[in-house]
């Protein structure tokens, strides 16, 4: 176990012991680990799944598994990947751990209600779990109807209440982010004094909470016409299956950003501690985490061009898009513009940062292609937007999330991990990821509809080199897992600050103490101010 | 494994018009990328940390810099937005003289009816350089009717009709996919589409030997399903007659009125009670579950022969929009 770590001295880690002590724990250092630990097995799980799926594709023929059991592997791989892991991800274990220690907080505001949404996680995770198990679920992470509620003839119900209750999780975690950062702030830590993390997210959690119970109404509704045949989306009862998607929708696009704004915070602190310099066009910056969480909610059309939606609807929703693509264009610009007469240090977490801006950057650029009415009648529905949207969550959020990981793992482990390896494996995701998704845009143009088990021959060469890539990935991943555990026992103690940063979370032991401070920190400085913490200076730029 | 490629093929009047706001699209992206990449990567050359003393001077946001990126993409999109929305548009307004095709999709197959009454599965035969107008609905999930070398895809709602429309440029063979995941075999739901020459699709027209045109066979049911019985031509029964009717604007009871579309009549068929025309009892009983997709279409396309207008006539607005029944 961790404990072992650093014995002399006391910390959140070795305060106390025993299973209970961690199962009852209200520290929400102790929770945030909780939740990597459960977001690290869907993660696992959905891997497992997807390692499949592309071994299925390697032929055209389909011969590894049976049509009914790839239905279910993409269905289950992403519900794993999207309710399980990407949503919770950020926020809910490095933003548990770190939202409170940067704005100088002992805790969050609402401790016990931290407790109880990862058990919301873990209880929806079981029920999911549990359909998984049982026999899956085959409606795609998408629900559509009137298949699910009158045609598949899977755990649909059983999954959906799984999402519903992890639905509650990310409801709570959102509303305690927000009353925590609004009351609970450290003396002199003003609004544009926060770290752009601690921003975005803070947007997130708007959106966990103004639209998870849109996502909450949506599943009873699905399971009204399910179980009790209450007529709502099946055209034979009555319904409108149309309608669905737009509630669907007018959560899951939200959604997108509660999977990608914490990210882009996370970014902005790598690419600010390893160029120590301040974001450029902080202010903006952090506004722009705003205007994405409230322009988001009014695109959601943009996935239904050609359901039958109107096509004056469908021309709303494309305009729209486009507004929303402008604040993430000034972040990218706004990083970039970071780097410029920094002192730009390489160590991993930087190395991610660049993964993700470059990667994020094709994702929002094909984003473009997938808003853009005539080309996505095309596109829609084939590999082009897997392609897009993987771009976006997997090189994007995952490519933040491994860099936040191994920025914060010092702090909150007391161990650095092995940099050689670190190095290594961001190259081989890096590398991997471009050959797994890059060939699946080319795919989709040439016409590869998604979710197919059989495909016509002249695709193949494209499939395989997606299968090559996908391989190379999972090494990547794999790699970080075990120098992770590794580092527990073995790597080197970890500084307080090791990398010359600036937010408060720094300016305590690492592992932090229960309590986070000794004492509350007092701020004076606006954020990322590093004449505070470089000790002997040479000036450059 | 076959030669690989990079664009699918042309055949149809949008697909260039698709494939240049593609190049178009693609040149923004790419200088977009080049630039970001280039400019990390000097960057990240250029200012590398030589000492862990140093600290980097302060270099403030400039308000005409965020202007200036925020404003120049911004016009590159609404060029993508106003390119796109146009072509989108225009695939949204089959021309009056397109010839109608019938399309019902369910699993896992693609039924299709011609106005001649030729019937294929997973099969469409069409006429080089003729405008083709497919109405598109479902027996069962939501399917998509995709053509990739046409660079065109509309969803088959049930419940609804929607509307898609081509010009093959080329004669050949092209890939017909399903788009929307239906259930087990969602990849099988594939087919063909032959485009052929247009004395060869006469040749295969008459080689068909029809069992009658879709309004021929719509009378028939007109007739079997009794229909008749109360709908009399010259209006006398307790019913409206039906002639003249196609593209009317009705008077509803209990006010308002409706256009007398395809979406219209069957909702009339399957729905009577949802919508009754004024001066009438809501007696007509409902013939859901008597009747197939295909017979529906088949009855509306009758209505349809009784006048007044040829199916062109629908109003453009519906388009691909499609209709539901009592939604609009
Ligand atoms: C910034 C983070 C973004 C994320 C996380 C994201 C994620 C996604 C996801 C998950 C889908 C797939 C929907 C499906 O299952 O079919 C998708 C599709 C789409 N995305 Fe994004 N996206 C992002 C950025 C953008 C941007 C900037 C735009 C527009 C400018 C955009 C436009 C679209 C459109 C139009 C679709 C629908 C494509 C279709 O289904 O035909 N996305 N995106
Ligand atoms: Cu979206």
């Amino acid at each position: 176990m961790i404990t072992a770590a650093v014995q002399e001295r006391e910390h959140y880690l070795n305060a106390s012991y025993g299973i209970k002590s961690w199962l009852l724990t209200k520290d929400h250092k102790r929770i945030g680990l909780l939740y990597l630990a459960t977001i690290t097995l869907f993660f696992f799980l959905g891997g497992a799944f997807a390692t499949l799926i592309r071994i299925e594709l390697l032929t055209p023929q389909g011969g590894l598994v049976s049509s009914e059991t790839y239905n279910k592997l993409f269905t289950m791989h992403g519900v794993a990947m999207v309710f399980f892991f990407l949503i919770p991800s950020i926020p809910a274990s490095l933003g548990n751990f770190f939202l409170p220690m940067m704005i100088g907080a002992r805790d969050l505001a609402f401790p016990r209600i931290n407790l109880l949404s990862w058990y919301l996680l873990v209880i929806g995770g079981l029920f999911s779990l549990f359909a998984m198990l049982a026999g899956g679920v085959d409606t795609g992470w998408t629900f559509y109807t009137p298949y699910s509620t009158t045609y598949s003839n899977t755990w649909v119900i059983a999954t959906a209440l799984g999402i519903f209750v992890a639905g509650f999780s990310s409801i709570l975690t959102g509303l305690n982010f927000i009353v925590t950062v609004h009351t609970m702030r450290a003396p002199g830590m003003t609004w544009f004094r926060l770290p752009l993390f601690v921003w975005a997210n803070y947007a997130t959690a708007l959106i966990q909470v103004l639209g998870t119970p849109v996502l909450a109404v949506t599943i009873v509704l699905l399971f009204c016409e399910r179980v009790f045949h209450i007529g709502i989306f099946d055209p034979v009862l009555g319904g409108d299956p149309v309608l669905f998607q737009h509630l669907f929708w007018f959560y899951s696009h939200p959604a997108v950003y509660i999977m990608v704004l914490p990210a882009m915070g996370v970014v902005s602190e790598l690419i600010s501690t390893f160029s120590r310099k301040p974001i450029f066009g902080y202010r903006i910056v952090a506004c722009s985490s705003l205007a994405i969480a409230v322009l988001g909610f009014l695109v959601w059309g943009h996935h239904l061009f050609v359901s039958t939606q109107s096509v004056y609807a469908g021309m709303v929703f494309s305009f729209l898009s486009y507004f929303v693509a402008i604040p993430s264009a000034i972040k990218v610009f706004n990083w970039t513009a970071t780097l410029y007469k920094g002192s730009i240090s390489y160590a991993t977490p930087m190395l991610y940062a660049f993964g993700f801006i470059g990667l994020f950057t094709i994702g929002g650029l094909t984003g473009l292609f997938v808003a853009c009415l005539g080309i996505d009648v095309h596109v829609t529905d084939t590999y082009f937007v897997v392609a897009h949207f993987h771009y976006i969550m997997v090189g994007g959020t995952i490519m933040a999330y491994m860099g936040g990981l191994h920025y914060w793992w010092p702090k909150m482990t007391g161990r650095m991990y092995p940099e050689a390896w670190a190095k290594l494996s961001a190259l081989v995701i890096f590398l991997g990821f471009n050959l797994t998704f890059f060939p699946q845009f080319i795919l989709g143009y040439l016409g590869m509809p998604r979710r197919y088990h059989v495909y016509p021959e002249e695709f193949q060469i494209l499939h395989v080199l997606s299968t090559a890539g996908a391989s190379v990935l999972a090494v990547g991943y794999a790699i970080p897992m075990m120098y992770f555990i590794w580092s527990l026992r073995y790597g080197k103690l970890a500084p307080a600050n090791p990398w010359g940063a600036t937010g408060l979370e720094w300016q305590t032991a690492s592992p932090p103490p229960a309590h986070n401070f000794e004492e509350t920190p007092v701020v004076t400085h606006e954020a990322y101010d590093y004449s505070t913490v470089i000790g002997e200076v040479i000036e450059v730029g | 494994m076959g030669t690989l490629r990079l664009f699918p093929e042309q055949a149809s009047t949008f697909a260039p018009e698709v494939d240049h706001l593609l190049y178009f699209l693609l040149t923004v992206a790419v200088f977009f990328t080049l630039v970001i990449f280039g400019a990390i990567f000097y960057f990240a050359v250029r200012y590398r940390r030589r000492s862990d003393q140093e600290l980097p001077h302060v270099v403030h946001g400039g308000m005409a810099l965020e202007i200036v990126w925020s404003v120049i993409p911004f016009g590159l999109t609404m060029v993508m937005f106003t390119w796109g929305a146009s072509i989108f548009f225009r695939e949204s307004r089959p021309p009056d003289d397109a010839l109608n095709i019938y399309v019902v999709g369910k699993q896992w197959m693609w039924k299709i009816q011609h106005m001649e009454g030729q019937r294929e599965i997973n099969e469409l035969h069409i006429p080089l350089g003729r405008a083709i107008k497919l109405t598109l609905t479902s027996e069962d999930v939501i399917h998509s009717f995709f053509v990739p070398a046409f660079r065109t895809k509309q969803d088959a709602v049930p419940g609804r009709y929607s509307t898609s429309w081509f010009q093959p440029t080329k004669a050949g063979k092209y890939h017909l996919f399903c788009a929307e995941y239906c259930g087990n075999r969602h990849s099988g739901m594939i087919g063909w589409i032959y485009v052929m020459e247009p004395q060869d699709y006469q040749a295969w027209l008459t080689g068909e030997s029809p069992t009658g045109s879709l309004a021929d066979n719509g009378a028939k049911l007109f007739q079997d399903l009794a229909c008749v019985n109360c709908h009399k031509a010259d209006g006398t029964g307790r019913c409206p007659s039906l002639v003249g009717l196609f593209g009317k604007t009705v008077q509803l009871s209990g006010g308002g009125s409706v256009k007398a579309d395809e979406a219209y009549i069957r909702e009339s068929i399957l729905q009577p009670a949802a919508k009754v025309v004024a001066g009438y009892q809501p007696i007509m009983p409902t013939f859901q579950g008597l009747v197939t997709e295909e017979g529906v279409l088949q009855l509306v396309e009758y209505v349809k022969s009784l006048g007044p207008k040829p199916a062109a006539e629908t109003s453009p607005a519906e388009g691909i929009t499609g209709s539901t029944p009592g939604k609009r």
